[in-house]
């Protein structure tokens, strides 16, 4: 397959390295202060929920969490993929970067999502509740990225072994997080106040909304810092980066 | 047929060779020499198409070999240090799962040249080191293979059977077929005016 | 291709059956496995009758997995993978065919067996068609899914604990429908949509599982 002679600019490690320096203070900054102020908004600026009281106040953090984690896992996929088909070794680097992020946010998600899980439902870990079941098996799904990269000690090995499983994983995720629906709603199923109702009022919509945007670039600040990171361990034979290790600053 | 443009292997950080260009024509050997770790049987595993060169590549009649239409996948025999054996299938059997898997028809004449008739009903486990390497041979003439890569083909081969693989090459050299082989004895296969690599 | 597939699965039920002692293991692991849980639980036939369907699926889970993952090992070892994956044939084809021999000789039995460890764990004789059902239906996505777990480590030098870290996240949904089959049975309702669902995954693991097999096997004996 022929790809458009601009991509291949998006394959030069010194190019993105340079672009990555670039763009990621501007998406820190970006990122901190909209979860600044999402925050802020979110905690102190809106009333309480009428049904939950205080306790509601995990819209703010929970879902957009638990979203980051799941967008990180296709990214991670898509990337993975690009780099076996086509084979770009920065592709893989993107993959590789993405994968402790998506990792930590979906652990974030189950943090956080069972602090709200003890005053609302008197438990911290309720087995039956599917979204904590995806979750955990997308949490697995990670885990076992990181694992089986981690017993390589080849890295192209590494990259495009991963690659494959990343690419088997995205497309389990939607049947996983359908049979565990499935599952829940076949079964008795506990009446649980569903968390994102389908209507929100505009006064918590906009803070929720603020703190997607805030999470989403946040991920990508941090996969810039860490892409960046990756290049470096990956480029130091090449002249490129001797020169730039040996000059200081980026 | 077979050509290589500038092709180079690297070992993590380290070199092995690069800018290696060559090509075959039929009927032509080319033999492979150089020190252990020079990179032989890497080189080899890339011209059969097992694995990828760090930089540059490897055609069979104009195709990269890691893209090869099956026809053309089929026409390249390999035969490296694994002997590529089960050793809990006797020597006709394993005979008759590569005729059937390489398109070719399971001649028990092959064992007769091999000297191996009398092992046709043995397990390749009972084998010899030497008997098991002359079981693998087999697989070059079960079906007809234009291009054979052998790396290291007389390993463990006694007097006749290092004649079987002359005798063998010279067949497959004069139907027109080419050959690539690594060797530490070029001089056995020096006099065929063959295409010297040094690596 | 028809061809090379008949003599790729003949190939490896023969050697299969020349080391009946390996083809024993997994299933031997299978029935130790499943008669601890009434040790280890409660042996009160109420309770067992509630952890049965959930305690064989595991069981049966692991015992593939054991079974199914040193596939290729054996293979790439003697050189025979190599040859197989230079040969004209389509390499999905020789992998189709590779697992479906071990399915037969070892998955199986697995299934052949678990209705009598159904009924050790008493539950009621009406269920067990849709047990040995759902698993004939279940075990060739697990294959399958283990058979991609064998294939993604083999480059490395053991393979073991990692496949399972790989393969058991991937097979939830499997455990989901089939269990779920074995309790509309329990109850009397129709079992027919998780059955479905299983055949579903079946299919989709079959024609796209040996693709990824394939490419994986390629990296591996690189």
């Amino acid at each position: 397959m022929k790809l458009p002679r601009w991509f291949h600019l998006f394959g030069s490690p010194p190019f993105v390295y340079r672009l990555a320096g670039i763009l990621s203070p501007w998406l820190g900054f970006l990122a901190c202060a909209l979860l600044l102020v999402g925050a802020y908004w979110g905690l102190f600026a809106t009333p309480a929920e009428a049904v939950q009281g205080e306790v509601y106040r995990i819209i703010y953090i929970h879902p957009q969490t638990a979203y980051v984690g799941m967008m990180a896992y296709v990214v991670m996929a898509i990337t993975a993929g690009i780099g076996y088909i086509w084979r770009i070794k920065l592709a893989h680097a993107v993959a590789v970067s993405a994968a402790p992020i998506g990792a930590s946010f979906t652990a974030c998600a189950l943090v956080s999502g069972s602090l709200w899980g003890r005053p609302t439902w008197g438990t911290y870990w309720e087995w039956g509740d599917p979204r904590i079941m995806f979750e955990t098996l997308l949490l697995f799904l990670f885990l076992s990225y990181l694992a089986l990269r981690a017993a390589f000690e080849d890295r192209d090995k590494a990259d495009r072994v991963s690659a494959i499983l990343a690419v088997v994983g995205v497309v389990n995720v939607p049947i996983i997080h359908y049979s565990v629906l499935w599952w829940n709603t076949l079964h008795q199923g506990p009446t649980i106040s569903k968390l994102d109702s389908p209507s929100m009022a505009t006064v918590y919509l906009i803070p929720f909304l603020i703190m997607v945007a805030g999470f989403t670039l946040c991920f990508y600040w941090l996969l810039l810092k860490r892409l960046r990171g990756e290049i470096v361990e990956r480029e130091r034979g090449t002249r490129w980066m001797q020169e730039l290790l040996q000059g200081g600053a980026p | 047929m077979l050509s290589a443009e500038n092709v180079a292997i690297w070992r993590g950080d380290r070199c092995l060779f690069e800018g290696l260009t060559f090509g075959l024509h039929p009927g032509q050997l080319a033999l492979l020499v150089g020190p252990n770790g020079a990179g032989k049987t890497s080189l080899l595993r890339v011209l059969a198409g097992l694995a990828s060169p760090t930089f540059g590549r490897a055609l069979w009649h104009g195709v990269p070999v890691d893209a090869l239409t099956p026809e053309l996948r089929g026409q390249i025999a390999y035969r490296g240090h694994l002997d590529g054996l089960k050793k809990d299938l006797t020597v006709g059997e394993n005979l008759h799962f590569h005729a059937a898997i390489w398109g070719g028809s399971a001649d028990l004449a092959l064992l007769t040249d091999l000297k191996l008739e009398a092992q046709a009903d043995v397990r390749a486990r009972y084998l010899s080191a030497g008997q098991r390497r002359r079981a693998a041979l087999v697989s070059l003439r079960v079906a007809p293979s234009p291009l054979w890569i052998l790396d290291e083909p007389m390993t463990n081969l006694d007097v006749d059977g290092r004649a079987t693989v002359l005798r063998w090459t010279d067949q497959h050299l004069a139907n027109g077929g080419c050959a690539v082989v690594a060797t530490h004895q070029p001089q056995e296969f020096e006099r065929r005016g063959a295409l010297v690599i040094e690596l | 291709m028809k061809r090379a597939f008949f003599a790729v699965l003949t190939r490896d039920l023969k050697i299969a059956f020349r080391r009946v002692s390996e083809l024993a293991n997994p299933l031997l692991f299978f029935i130790i496995v499943a008669s601890l849980f009434p040790l280890a639980v409660s042996p009160d036939p109420e309770h067992l009758r509630s952890i049965g369907s959930g305690v064989l699926w595991v069981v049966a889970l692991l015992s593939s997995l054991l079974a199914l993952e040193g596939l290729f090992r054996a293979d790439a070892e003697d050189g025979s993978l190599e040859q197989l994956m230079l040969s004209p044939v389509p390499m999905g084809v020789a992998v189709l065919a590779k697992v479906a021999a071990h399915w037969l000789v070892t998955i199986v039995p697995l299934v052949v067996l678990t209705p009598m460890l159904a009924l050790s764990f008493s539950l009621p004789v009406g269920v067990l068609p849709v047990m040995a059902f759902a698993l004939l239906l279940a075990t060739p996505t697990l294959s399958v899914l283990v058979a991609l777990g064998a294939a993604l480590t083999l480059g490395l030098r053991r393979g073991g604990a990692i496949v399972g870290l790989l393969v058991l996240p991937l097979t939830a949904p499997l455990l989901i429908f089939g269990t779920r089959a074995i309790d509309l049975g329990l109850y009397g309702e129709s079992t027919a949509a998780p059955l479905y669902l299983l055949a579903a995954l079946a299919v989709l693991a079959l024609s796209l599982g040996p693709i990824a097999i394939a490419a994986a096997l390629r990296v591996g004996v690189e």
